[in-house]
């Protein structure tokens, strides 16, 4: 009967919720990774394409599509958004740098994490600064 | 007669993710970097630039190919977070289906606005 017995499973940990763990930085950044992915498909997809479509119709669309945007909560938007993608585009980067093996240290993810983190920031208030 | 050793994950679809989510992740990269040379070489974006750069059909088509590349990475991504949190059965399907009708939804459009108007 012996040889009959399945092996014993243990529960495996996960342990996916956000508000009782604490991340590293590494962590952290992947986080953003996921909720800026997510942010870029709820509103950037769309917003792209309603701003690609109005800035092809005719020029008064596009000065209306240009109206619109100025709008202060418009900038406010776009600047989220602005955000949202360099940090993916950064962090989605270093994902692929780390799947070839490079960075893949202790050290060297802790600084490339803070190095997405910063970078994007910087290129938002960038944005920023071109917005207003 | 049973095997013993046979492989229990032979779908692979994991290992199609992940490659899937890398090659669009580089096709959008790429994508991104021809949208600022251009941007550069028209100095700046305004109406006239704009028209100019989507009358081109290769720019249409590299456009088509971002899109496509955004909204199948989009779904690669969404599923996996549908995956980790929504944990009902039912809940998790009726969110997958909802995301798929609007990724097919958003390539549609994406046709209109390439080759509807004009």
């Amino acid at each position: 009967m012996a040889a009959l017995e399945r092996p014993v499973v243990r529960p495996r940990p996960v342990y996916l919720n956000l508000f009782a763990i604490r991340l590293p930085l590494p962590g952290f950044v992947s986080f953003l990774h996921r909720a800026t992915g997510a942010l870029l498909f709820v509103a950037g997809i769309p917003l792209l394409l309603w701003w690609v479509q109005r800035g092809l119709a005719s020029p008064d669309a596009w000065n209306a599509m240009r109206g619109a945007l100025a709008h202060p909560f418009a900038k406010l938007v776009l600047l989220v958004l602005a955000w949202a993608y360099f940090h993916h585009f950064l962090a989605g980067i270093r994902h692929l740098l780390l799947d070839l093996h490079v960075g893949v240290d202790l050290p060297s993810a802790r600084r490339s994490s803070a190095l997405v983190l910063v970078l994007a920031l910087v290129l938002a208030l960038a944005v920023a600064v071109v917005l207003w | 007669m049973v095997t013993p050793n046979r492989i229990v994950v032979g779908a692979h679809y994991g290992w199609r993710d992940w490659l899937l989510q890398r090659v669009t992740a580089v096709a959008m990269v790429l994508y991104t970097l021809l949208i600022l040379a251009l941007a550069l070489w028209h100095g700046g974006l305004d109406y006239a630039a704009w028209k100019a750069i989507f009358a081109g059909e290769a720019f249409r088509i590299a456009t088509f190919v971002f899109m496509a590349s955004l909204l199948w990475h989009a779904w690669v991504g969404v599923r996996n977070i549908a995956m980790d949190y929504v944990k009902p059965v039912w809940l998790r399907l009726t969110v997958q289906v909802a995301v798929i009708g609007l990724l097919v939804g958003y390539a549609g459009w994406t046709i209109q606005v390439l080759w509807g108007g004009t």
